[in-house]
């Protein structure tokens, strides 16, 4: 897609702006996020000590604990969640802990699966807007970047 | 394909049984959509995890249920929760946090949820049997539920749990259907020796190497004996699923889903092959420890302490005295405890001055004293967590290396252990 634009799924429904944080390796919300600061607390991942708050957090997947719904959830509550969610593998843990939080506290963090070329082509550093609605995900990278190429 | 309901979830959906239901029902059939299910199947038990607490979020999502007259329609078991109920003095964090804890696990229960507060309920009575749907959380269960018992529980997660135990309905997708059991990834063992293999600590570092490796694909490990238990197998997939998002594992000759490697596989070829080497699981015993030299304490029992666990660490500390420098502590469930005292064994733990710890876990709950810098555990995922979770440094090492290590107050290693 030459507009920068990439089609994707939508997980949970909304939509943000932010600048991309990507990260290497999954992470488990759940003893790997402080729902308090946002800051990667897991310390044997690569991103460790960088905070998700209000990031678009470009990752392959979720990964480990069951209770990264809570975390997700309440980090949403405290506003120090990412802006949007950007995944290769649809997530459910991840998914839940969104829709639980628009549930709460009308507020929508977009959850969104895309495809690995696209994905991997997203930018760090790059301000994105992300789009998620019921017939579909959308993925904006800034005018003129490679970000994302479809 | 659309999400088709039944007529009994319509009427849910449309609060025909109340509020409760209402509410339940819309968060299940959102995550069948997010899961491309296109129908609800009936499960038969629940095991809840969003009684911890995890900050307001948790409580507030409770209380909304709990509000609404929710209440569970299926036998179901709850997880930790973030107090000591039966041992209130061992909290030595903030009060209030305590406070909204209790508060939570009182509202779960209040829901008609059992108070079992394991992280273990495959060692309760009544656990699944083989090809029954259950709707598990509580990522080391879930993985034991599938493939130690056969049973059929996708990753549930907090909230879901409680909303699958309100409806008695789960999204037909993952890990209850055929098409997604089938193994993608081989683990061969024939390079490890036997003694290894039937050494406790051989399990949790396989675990975390096949967490590690296999990504979304279902494990296969063939070599494991026959005489594998339940323990080590709780160990491997606790570790699975904390280094990974391991659901499911297939052990050729001892779970049942793998009497041969054909049938693990469902008749395909294994799309990657990982040759396990005593050099590796040494490997990632020294990369699972943040430090060597003196130990402050030892924390054995996540997953939750069995009784046959109890039985093989309660000789080891009659002939070995604790130093009293180090604290020792067990986490296990009020159920086995239980069993622990009719067995009078307690005797020499409180001889030993060992704590039990039940109803929540060591590196969950501010326990520990805020003078423990390194902790030694056989546990892998306790030896995961801990650093991020509370602070400390870790050493992995086998139930009998922690209690030597216990007695002499730094790291002792049996080296016969890990020569290849």
């Amino acid at each position: 897609m030459d507009s920068g634009e990439v089609e994707g799924r939508t997980l949970a429904a909304g939509s943000a702006t932010g600048r991309v944080l990507r990260l290497d390796e999954p992470l488990s919300l759940w003893g790997g996020m402080d729902p308090a600061t946002g800051r990667i607390i897991d310390r044997r991942h690569p991103q460790a000590g960088q905070s998700l708050a209000g990031r678009v957090v470009v990752m392959p997947a979720g990964r480990g604990s069951s209770s990264s719904s809570s975390v997700l959830a309440e980090a949403i509550r405290a506003g120090t969640a990412p802006a949007a969610l950007v995944l290769r593998e649809a997530d459910p843990i991840l998914a839940l802990g969104a829709l639980v939080a628009s549930e709460l506290y009308d507020r929508r963090m977009p959850v969104v699966v895309i495809d690995e070329r696209a994905h991997a082509a997203i930018r760090a550093g790059d301000e994105v807007v992300v789009r998620a609605g019921p017939r579909g995900a959308s993925v904006r990278g800034p005018r003129g970047s490679a970000t994302p190429r479809g | 394909m659309p999400l088709e309901l039944s007529a009994r979830d319509r009427a849910m959906l449309d609060g025909d049984a109340g509020e409760g239901p209402r509410i339940a029902m819309r968060i299940v059939a959102s995550m069948a959509e997010v899961l491309d299910a296109d129908h609800l199947i009936d499960v038969a038990s629940a095991h809840v995890d969003g009684c911890l607490y995890q900050g307001q979020a948790s409580l507030d999502f409770a209380e909304r249920l709990a509000r609404a007259g929710a209440r569970v329609s299926i036998p179901t078991t709850l997880n930790v929760g973030g107090v000591d109920l039966l041992h209130p003095g061992l909290y030595r964090g903030d009060p209030d946090r305590a406070a909204r804890s209790r508060r939570l696990m009182g509202l779960y229960e209040g829901m008609g949820c059992r108070p079992t507060w394991t992280c273990a309920p495959y060692q309760l009575p009544d656990r699944p049997s083989f090809g029954q749907h259950v709707a598990w959380a509580e990522s080391n269960a879930i993985v034991f539920a599938n493939s130690v018992l056969g049973a059929r529980t996708d990753r549930y997660g907090d909230f879901i749990d409680i909303c699958a135990a309100i409806t008695g309905r789960a999204p037909a997708a993952g890990l209850h259907l055929d098409a997604n059991r089938a193994g993608g990834i081989l683990f061969r063992l024939s390079s490890v020796p036997g003694r290894l293999l039937s050494e406790d600590i051989l399990y949790p570092l396989l675990g975390h190497l096949i967490g590690a490796e296999s990504g979304s694909l279902i494990p296969v490990i063939d070599g494991l004996p026959p005489t594998t238990t339940e323990d080590q197998l709780k160990a491997l997939g606790a570790a699975a699923a904390s280094s990974g998002s391991v659901g499911l594992f297939h052990a050729v000759g001892v779970t049942p889903e793998a009497g041969s490697l054909e049938q693990a596989f469902a008749g395909r070829v294994p799309r990657r092959e990982v040759t396990v080497t005593p050099a590796l699981m040494a490997e990632i015993r020294d990369g699972l420890s943040t430090t060597t030299g003196r130990i402050d304490a030892v924390s054995v029992g996540t997953p939750h302490f069995s009784l046959d666990e109890f039985g093989a660490l309660t000789p080891l500390i009659e002939r070995t005295a604790i130093n009293p420098e180090v604290d020792f502590y067990v986490s296990t469930s009020r159920a086995i405890l239980a069993e622990v005292e009719r067995m009078g064994w307690m005797s020499a733990y409180r001889r030993a001055g060992i704590q039990i710890v039940t109803d929540t876990c060591t590196y969950i709950a501010p326990i520990l004293s805020p003078s423990t810098r390194v902790v030694m555990t056989n546990s892998g995922k306790w030896a995961y967590y801990a650093p991020g979770n509370i602070g400390v440094e870790v050493v992995l090492g086998s139930l009998a290396e922690c209690v030597r290590s216990a007695a002499e107050g730094r790291v002792w290693r049996d080296d016969a252990l890990w020569r290849g």
